[in-house]
C-alpha cells in the first residue's frame, strides 16, 4: 500500500527510493569512500609512525655511543661531541614546577568560583569571556607577555632589590637578597618563563576544570547541602571529589602543553647558544640564564653539521618521552574514569 | 491517668557553628580572589598588548606624518572608549529613560570603534612599510631597515594554505571514518593515537620538517633552489599539527547528528555515503565549518615550525613562491625576538614585535570568537 502512494505521486525521488531499496550486488561507491576515509586515517597515522621512527632512527648513534654523557652535560651548539641535554631537562623541570604552583591552584580556584559561586554575575561574564578569549591566542603572544611584563617586573625588582641591601636593618636586607634571587640576569630567567607558562595554561586549566565542574550532577550538590554541610563542606567532600579525575586529566594535559612550548620561553630569554653551569651553587643556577628541552632542540636544529642532527633528535626524543608519557597517563585517566551520571 | 506530653524528640539539626562558618567565608574569599587575580591577569594580557602597539603607531605617526595623524587618532580613540562605555551602561538606561538618542548612537559609536581599530592597523602598517621606503626592495628584514607588513602577511597566507590542503582532508576524512564508520571497538583504539598526535610539541615537528620532510618530500617531488629549507615543508608540518584540532571538532559535531535523521535516510534506501555526505554532512556543516576556522586559527599563530623549517631566519623578500624561503608573522616574532637573533636597540624593531603581537592577537581572536560561535549553534540546535 505505502509503495503504490509512493508510486502514484510519481516523480524521480520515488524511483530513486524504490531504487534504493531493491538494489542488488556490492554498492561500489559506498566501498570507495568508506576506502578513502580508511585512507585518510590510515596517512594520519602513518606520520605518527613515521615521525616516531625517524626521531629514534637518527638518535640512535647518541644512544649506543654515549648515553650517559648526553644526559648528563650542559647545551652547547658549538660541539656536537659535548653537547647534550641536562641543564635543559633541569630548565623544563623547574618551568613546570612553576606551571604547578601557579597556575593550577589560581585555575582550579577561579574555576570554582566561576562554577559554584558566580552564578550570572556582571564581573563573572566578564571573566569567563576573557578566559575563553585567551584560551586559543598564539603561544608566542604569551612570550611578548612575559618580555613585557614578567622580565620587567622582575628586573625592576631586582633594581629595588640593590636599593634594598643598603639598608641597615636586616630585614630589608634579607628582603633585599630575596629579590635579587628571583631577579637574576635582568629578569630573563627561569621564573619569567615559568610566569609566562602559567599565563599560557591559565585559560585552558579553568576551562578544563569548569567542565569537570559542571559534569557533577546538581543532585550531589543538592544532597550536601541538604544534609547541613556549608558550601565550602559541600565543594570539598562531594564536587571537587567527583570531579578529581577530569580536573587532573585537564592539568595533566595542559603541563604536558606547557613542557613542549618554545616560543614563549624563547621570547623571554631561555638561552639557545651555550649553557654550561658548571659547579655553580644550586640557587645560583636556579636564578642564572636558564634554558628548557624546547629551547635546546631550537639551538640544535640550527646548528651545522650532521652530527647535530643526531644530538637534535635524541632531545627531541628525550622531550617527546616525557610528554607523551604525560599525555597517556591523562589519557589513560580520562578512559578509565569516565563516567556518566 | 496522667496526661502523657508527647516528648517531641530533640530537633536534629546541624548547626553552623563558627568555625564552620569561619571556614566557609574563608573558602568563598579564596575563591573570589583567585577569579579576581584570573581577571587581572587577562586585563593585563590585553591591555600589554593593546597599549604597546598603539605606543608604537602613536611614535611612528608623530614622527613621520606629524602632529594631524596623533591628533585624528587620539580624537577617534576617545570616541572608541566612549563608545565602549556607553555600550556598556546601555542595558541600564531603559528603552523609556531620559536618554533615548543615547541608545540610538550606540551602533554608530560602535562603528567609529570598528573604525579606530581599522586605522590603527592602516598606521601602523604605512609606518612599517615606510621605514624601508628607501630602499628599493621589498621584504622583511629587520636588520637592514626593511619592515613590510605584505611579505609576512603573504607568507602567512601561503603558509596557512599549504597547511589547510593537507589538514583539510586528512582531518575531516579521519573524523567522518571515527565518527559514521568505525566500530565502536576501533573507535576505541584509534581515537587515543589521533589525540597523541596532539599532544606532540611544535619544536619536533619542525626539526622533523627540516629532517625528514624537507629532503625526503619537497626536495625529491619538487626540486627547489634551496635544498636546505623551504616554505612548503614548513607548511606540510604545520598541516600535520592541525589535523588534530580539525579532526575532533568535526567527529564532535558529525556525532551532534541525531541519529533519528541517519536512520530516515537509511530507510528511504540511501546507502551509507549518501547518508553521510548528503545528509549528515550538511547536518553539522557549522561544526565543521568551525573545525576549519579553528584550523587555520591554530596555523597561524603556529610560530616553531616555521622559524625552524622555512629557511628564513634573518628575514624574507616579497614573494609567493612555496619552494622559496619565507616567513610569516609570527616567525617575524620569532627572529625579532628569541635569543640571539634579537634586534636589540633598534627601537622600531623591538616596538614593531608588539605590533605583529597585537595583530596576530586581533586575527586569531576574531576566528576563534566565529569557531566558538559556530561550535555553540551546532550544540544549541541539537
Amino acid at each position: 500500500m505505502a509503495l503504490t502512494t509512493l508510486g502514484s505521486t510519481g516523480g524521480s525521488a520515488a524511483r530513486s527510493i524504490t531504487a534504493g531499496l531493491t538494489r542488488k550486488g556490492v554498492d561500489l561507491r559506498s566501498k570507495l569512500v568508506e576506502g578513502s576515509l580508511i585512507g585518510a586515517l590510515g596517512i594520519t597515522m602513518v606520520i605518527l609512525a613515521v615521525l616516531v621512527a625517524d626521531i629514534i632512527q637518527r638518535s640512535w648513534s647518541v644512544w649506543t655511543d654515549r648515553p650517559v654523557d648526553f644526559l648528563t652535560s650542559g647545551l652547547n651548539n658549538s660541539s656536537a661531541a659535548e653537547a647534550g641535554v641536562s641543564s635543559a631537562i633541569r630548565g623544563t623541570v623547574t618551568l613546570c614546577l612553576i606551571v604547578i604552583v601557579v597556575a593550577f591552584p589560581l585555575g582550579i580556584a577561579c574555576a570554582v568560583f566561576l562554577e559554584e559561586y558566580a552564578g550570572k554575575s556582571r564581573f563573572a561574564r566578564w571573566t569567563r569571556v576573557n578566559v575563553r578569549n585567551l584560551a586559543g591566542v598564539p603561544s608566542i603572544v604569551y612570550g611578548l607577555l612575559g618580555l613585557g611584563i614578567f622580565v620587567k617586573a622582575l628586573d625592576a625588582l631586582g633594581n629595588s632589590a640593590d636599593n634594598l641591601q643598603g639598608r641597615g636593618f636586616f630585614a630589608l636586607r634579607w628582603l633585599g637578597n630575596v629579590f635579587e634571587f628571583f631577579a637574576g640576569n635582568q629578569g630573563r630567567n627561569v621564573f619569567a618563563g615559568g610566569l609566562a607558562l602559567s599565563a599560557l595554561v591559565l585559560p585552558i586549566v579553568v576551562i578544563t576544570t569548569s567542565e569537570a565542574l559542571r559534569a557533577v550532577p546538581g543532585a550531589i550538590r543538592e544532597g550536601a547541602l541538604g544534609v547541613g554541610a556549608t558550601k565550602w563542606e559541600m565543594i570539598r567532600h562531594h564536587v571537587l571529589p567527583a570531579a578529581a579525575p577530569g580536573i587532573l586529566t585537564g592539568t595533566v594535559l595542559s603541563l604536558a602543553r606547557a613542557a613542549g612550548e618554545a616560543a614563549p620561553i624563547l621570547l623571554v630569554g631561555a638561552v639557545t647558544g651555550t649553557l654550561i653551569t658548571g659547579n655553580k651553587g644550586f640557587l645560583d643556577q636556579l636564578s642564572g640564564p636558564f634554558t628548557a628541552l624546547p629551547a635546546a632542540i631550537f639551538s640544535y636544529a640550527r646548528a651545522q653539521g650532521e652530527d647535530f642532527r643526531a644530538v637534535t633528535a635524541a632531545t627531541a626524543l628525550v622531550l617527546l618521552v616525557l610528554v607523551l608519557i604525560m599525555n597517556g597517563f591523562a589519557i589513560a585517566l580520562r578512559n578509565r574514569y569516565d563516567r556518566k551520571w | 491517668m496522667a496526661a502523657v506530653t508527647p516528648t517531641s524528640p530533640a530537633p536534629i539539626i546541624l548547626r553552623t557553628n563558627s568555625r564552620r562558618r569561619f571556614r566557609d567565608n574563608a573558602a568563598r574569599g579564596v575563591f573570589v580572589s583567585a577569579a579576581m587575580t584570573t581577571f587581572v591577569i587577562t586585563m593585563l594580557i590585553i591591555g600589554t598588548l593593546a597599549f604597546d602597539a598603539w605606543d608604537f603607531i602613536r611614535q611612528v605617526t608623530s614622527a613621520e606624518r606629524g602632529q594631524g595623524w596623533q591628533l585624528a587618532l587620539t580624537v577617534i580613540a576617545g570616541f572608541a572608549l566612549a563608545a565602549l562605555a556607553v555600550r556598556s551602561i546601555a542595558p541600564r538606561i531603559g528603552t523609556t529613560g531620559a536618554l533615548p538618542w543615547l541608545r540610538r548612537a550606540l551602533w554608530p559609536l560602535a562603528f567609529v570603534a570598528v573604525l579606530v581599530v581599522g586605522f590603527s592597523v592602516f598606521g601602523g602598517w604605512t609606518l612599517l612599510n615606510s621605514l624601508g621606503s628607501e630602499l628599493t626592495q621589498v621584504g622583511w628584514f629587520p636588520r637592514r631597515g626593511l619592515f613590510d607588513m605584505s611579505t609576512i602577511i603573504v607568507g602567512t597566507f601561503v603558509i596557512v594554505g599549504i597547511a589547510m590542503i593537507v589538514a583539510v582532508p586528512l582531518g575531516i576524512g579521519a573524523a567522518v571514518y571515527l565518527a559514521e564508520y568505525a566500530r565502536p571497538r576501533v573507535r576505541k583504539v584509534v581515537k587515543p593515537i589521533v589525540e597523541v598526535l596532539a599532544g606532540i610539541p611544535s619544536v619536533v615537528l619542525a626539526f622533523f620538517a627540516l629532517a625528514f620532510i624537507n629532503p625526503n618530500i619537497v626536495v625529491r617531488f619538487f626540486d627547489p633552489p634551496n635544498k636546505a629549507a623551504s616554505m612548503l615543508a614548513a607548511g606540510i608540518a604545520v598541516g600535520i599539527l592541525t589535523i588534530p584540532i580539525i579532526a575532533s571538532v568535526t567527529e564532535d559535531a558529525l556525532r551532534a547528528v541525531p541519529l533519528a535523521l541517519r536512520e530516515a535516510s537509511f530507510g528511504l534506501g540511501a546507502q551509507r555515503s549518501q547518508t553521510t555526505f548528503r545528509v549528515v554532512f550538511p547536518a553539522g556543516i557549522s561544526g565543521i565549518v568551525a573545525a576549519l576556522i579553528l584550523g587555520i586559527s591554530r596555523a597561524i599563530g603556529e610560530t616553531m615550525v616555521v622559524a625552524i623549517a622555512a629557511g628564513a631566519s634573518g628575514g624574507a623578500l616579497f614573494h609567493f613562491d612555496p619552494l622559496q624561503g619565507g616567513q610569516t608573522m609570527t616567525a617575524a616574532m620569532a627572529g625579532l625576538g628569541f635569543g640571539s637573533d634579537q634586534v636589540a636597540g633598534a627601537d622600531a624593531a623591538f616596538q614593531s614585535l608588539f605590533f605583529i603581537g597585537a595583530l596576530l592577537f586581533l586575527m586569531t581572536l576574531l576566528l576563534n570568537v566565529l569557531g566558538d560561535k559556530l561550535v555553540a549553534r551546532v550544540r544549541e540546535v541539537y
